[in-house]
């Protein structure tokens, strides 16, 4: 379905067409701010867009095809290094979707370490697309100071369970870390520590005329395309779209904490920007319940050694950092998954991108990269 | 020889109006080696703040607290590859950073940094400075050219636009100025030293004058200017995020140095056209509120005093360092330096010197405020996009220095008249 009637794809590679005017611009996959390797070609009119094409694939690894090969609890590691900005999430949905295929459910002291770690995660993801949005629009000091706060959440995380990044913190049934003692005094105090800081970043940039003048009205996305492109998160989210699956579709235990579901109306970078801050404190506000909620009790569930599903299927999905991860994972009753595929929200909040920058200007075509808030090796695998 | 000598010594004004090619040949040599040297320090400077703006420390390894880095950089751009671009034309592709360079120096020509300390008194100073700085647009639009690479070919269209849009504001802020000077005397003056006499004999900084006029005009140029040399927040030329180096995006080694080189210098000259302009040149502060041969003295100590600061910072750091044997080098070159920094001080307090250098020291100091604020608009704004930045030039500061350009005249033709009306000698 196409997003709106008078949207035509480009041939960007039919280069009879050009007139003096016009060029075609290769933007990557080697790039400051393309958030890794992709790849835009853009076709330009002078400094104006007039059509984009997004290459991908320099940081495909196959990810889904290894699974293939893999068991189920061997599996589990990989999805850490597809969002690895966000692995608490992609390790939570793979877990949760495995524990649905064979009717396992985690005890309610693991549900609530997966809600406490999912929204460290959640501040961290969100702290490294501040700090890399503002840094592409031109403002290079607040990746500095998220990136120090960012710090905060990878102790923690390395406090638990010995990693900082790909943290493989959950394992099919549960957590299999209890959490170390003065945990959620550190939690705590982080939350503490994180709410002026949060002040911090806006100080810099929500009411400066520059940033203001950079994001309002850059790349708008309304809700109605938003739904036909798929598009999943906070970009949804913005656009008035209040679809939140903690709230829709509650996994963990995001039934049992209070919060709210931050939106805005137009849909364009800065709308996006706030409704990220927003989320940012709503975080901390669920973090404050979960530790004070956090039950006694174990925290792995009677998981069979040899993980053999019965055979069937099954779509579960959560919310990412970045919107709608799901995992659709198809058993064939033997120890290794017949296919996963994963529904990465990068990927697909990505196509969106030729829609929100036509007619805009090349520093908009980085701006809305920035808001988009991707992954390459999401959107590879 | 010696006689030559003397005899130059006892001459009020500059070596061009001495009529003096070899003192006007030292003098530029002079000018050019502490220009360089200034920018080093500046890069060193620019780096080391922003670093602390960002809480982190900078270049901490070459050198005591980095204090090395300009000259480690340097060298390695000295020794790097210098790569040509196939398809380049190689002709431009060579002129371009000499051109950068050219133009950056030359305005340097008429930069008075004392009544005594500038290369000649030109009749037209600022005339020739602004003209010599807009030169700087034909080399950029050269480089990116003549590279024959789509990013550059932006850079260059990209500057040549800005610097055409914001020259104009830049002009008419300095015709207000301008005007200023013809007020006590009835002549107006182009001479850079003449502007800065006109200041001292109305007693008044420009930026004063008329209040908040003057402070108006000011703040338009000193906009202008950081668009005119290219840096942050409209450093969109070279914006990294965009175009991933603008224009110099092929340059690489000696000819990206020059670049950078020509970049810095061309900061300092447009700073120094503001402070000759609003910021009384090599005027020390506070000639009204605190004037008299006492306080004359107290500030001519300034120099010295600021010299045995950074001395004795010097020597707290050396007290600071850990002792450790592998840290013995960098203790002992921040002890020396501390020292030759307060030797420094001391030859600075002397009374002959003390006369002599006080308007350089004046005129340094003011432009190292803007030079620090240059640095602080990089770590804090984002950078404007190419139909805002040109908004933002004839939109807003093309009318506003326009208003500010008639009311200057207005007012300023209302003051004389009312001054000749009660009497009161010109």
């Amino acid at each position: 379905m196409s997003p709106s009637a008078e949207y035509k794809t480009l041939d960007l590679h039919d280069q009879t067409f050009l007139d003096s005017n016009e060029m075609v611009l290769n933007m990557g996959p080697q790039h400051p701010s393309t958030h890794g390797v992709l790849r835009v070609i853009l076709k330009l009119d002078g400094e104006k867009v007039l059509g984009t094409e997004c290459v991908i694939g320099y940081l495909h690894r196959g990810v889904e095809k290894i699974a293939e090969n893999r068991t189920y609890v061997q599996f589990n590691p990989y999805v850490d290094r597809m969002d690895y900005v966000a692995a608490v999430s992609n390790g939570l949905g793979y877990c949760e979707s495995v524990e649905k295929l064979i009717n396992v459910e985690a005890p309610p002291r693991a549900q609530f370490l997966r809600v406490i770690l999912a929204e460290l995660n959640r501040l961290a993801s969100h702290m490294v697309w501040l700090g890399t949005h503002a840094l592409d629009i031109g403002a290079i000091t607040p990746l500095f100071y998220t990136f120090r706060d960012r710090e905060e959440v990878l102790k923690i995380f390395e406090k638990y369970c010995g990693a900082r990044l790909t943290t493989h913190a959950f394992r099919i049934g549960g957590c299999i870390y209890e959490a170390y003692d003065g945990f959620e005094k550190d939690v705590l105090k982080y939350c503490d520590f994180l709410e002026p800081k949060i002040d911090e970043y806006e100080s810099l940039l929500t009411g400066n005329r520059i940033w203001v003048q950079r994001t309002k009205g850059v790349g708008i996305l309304n809700a109605a395309d938003c739904k036909a492109l798929g598009v999943t998160g906070p970009v949804l989210r913005a656009a008035g779209v209040k679809w939140d699956l903690r709230k829709a579709q509650p996994y963990a235990a995001y039934d049992q904490v209070e919060f709210d579901i931050p939106t805005a109306q137009n849909g364009d970078t800065f709308d996006r920007y706030i409704v990220r801050i927003q989320e940012m404190r709503q975080s901390v506000r669920i973090l404050r319940q979960a530790v004070d909620k956090l039950p006694a009790g174990p925290t792995m569930a009677k998981v069979p050694k040899v993980l053999k599903p019965p055979v069937g299927r099954i779509y579960h999905s959560i919310e990412a950092p970045k919107g709608e991860l799901g995992y659709f994972i198809v058993s064939d009753g033997s120890t290794q998954p017949y296919r996963v595929r994963v529904r990465p929200p990068s990927f697909v909040n990505l196509q969106a991108l030729d829609k929100m920058v036509r007619g805009a200007l090349i520093a908009d075509v980085v701006a809305v990269i920035g808001t988009l808030d991707i992954v390459l090796g999401e959107v590879d695998r | 020889m010696i006689s030559h000598f003397l005899q130059y010594l006892k001459f009020n004004g500059t070596p061009g109006e001495y009529g003096s090619t070899l003192w006007a040949t030292i003098y530029i040599l002079v000018i050019f080696g502490v220009a360089s040297v200034a920018v080093m320090l500046m890069t060193y400077l620019e780096r080391k703040i922003l670093a602390h703006m960002q809480i982190r420390l900078g270049p901490m390894r070459v050198g005591p607290h980095g204090l090395l880095q300009p000259i480690a950089d340097a060298l390695k751009l000295l020794i790097k590859e210098d790569i040509v671009p196939d398809g380049a034309d190689k002709f431009l592709f060579w002129m371009a950073p000499v051109a950068v360079m050219m133009t950056a120096f030359t305005g340097y020509l008429v930069i008075p940094f004392g009544k005594q300390h500038a290369v000649t008194n030109m009749n037209i100073g600022v005339l020739f400075m602004l003209g010599i700085s807009s030169l700087g647009v034909l080399a950029v639009v050269m480089a990116g050219w003549s590279s024959n690479s789509k990013y550059a070919l932006m850079g260059g269209l990209r500057s040549a636009a800005q610097m055409v849009s914001y020259e104009v504001a830049m002009g008419l802020a300095v015709v207000s100025a301008l005007m200023m000077t013809s007020l006590a005397t009835g002549t107006g003056t182009m001479s850079m030293i003449g502007i800065v006499e006109s200041q001292q004999q109305q007693g008044s900084w420009f930026i004063f004058k008329f209040f908040p006029v003057g402070l108006i005009a000011f703040v338009i140029f000193a906009i202008a200017m950081v668009a005119e040399t290219n840096r942050a927040p409209f450093d969109l030329p070279e914006a990294e995020s965009e175009l991933t180096a603008g224009f110099h995006t092929e340059y690489s080694g000696f000819r990206w140095s020059l670049f950078f080189l020509g970049e810095y210098v061309a900061m300092i000259g447009v700073s120094s056209i503001a402070v000759t302009l609003w910021l009384g040149g090599w005027l020390r502060p506070f000639p009204n509120a605190l004037s008299g041969a006492t306080w004359d003295t107290a500030f001519s100590t300034a120099p010295g005093i600021l010299f045995f600061v950074l001395a004795a910072m010097c020597f707290i750091g050396f007290a600071r360092m850990p002792k450790k044997p592998s840290f013995k080098v960098q203790s002992i070159g921040l002890g020396v330096f501390g020292v030759v920094l307060g030797m420094i001080g001391a030859v600075l307090l002397i009374p002959m010197v003390r006369v002599r250098v006080a308007d350089i020291f004046w005129f340094s100091a003011k432009v190292g405020v803007f030079m620090y604020l240059y640095i602080w608009y990089r770590g804090t704004f984002p950078r404007y996009r190419f139909d805002q930045l040109m908004k933002v030039g004839w939109k807003v500061l093309l009318p506003i220095s326009l208003a500010v350009l008639v009311l200057v005249a207005v007012i300023g033709v209302r003051h004389e008249l009312l001054a000749g009306l009660m009497g009161v000698a010109r």
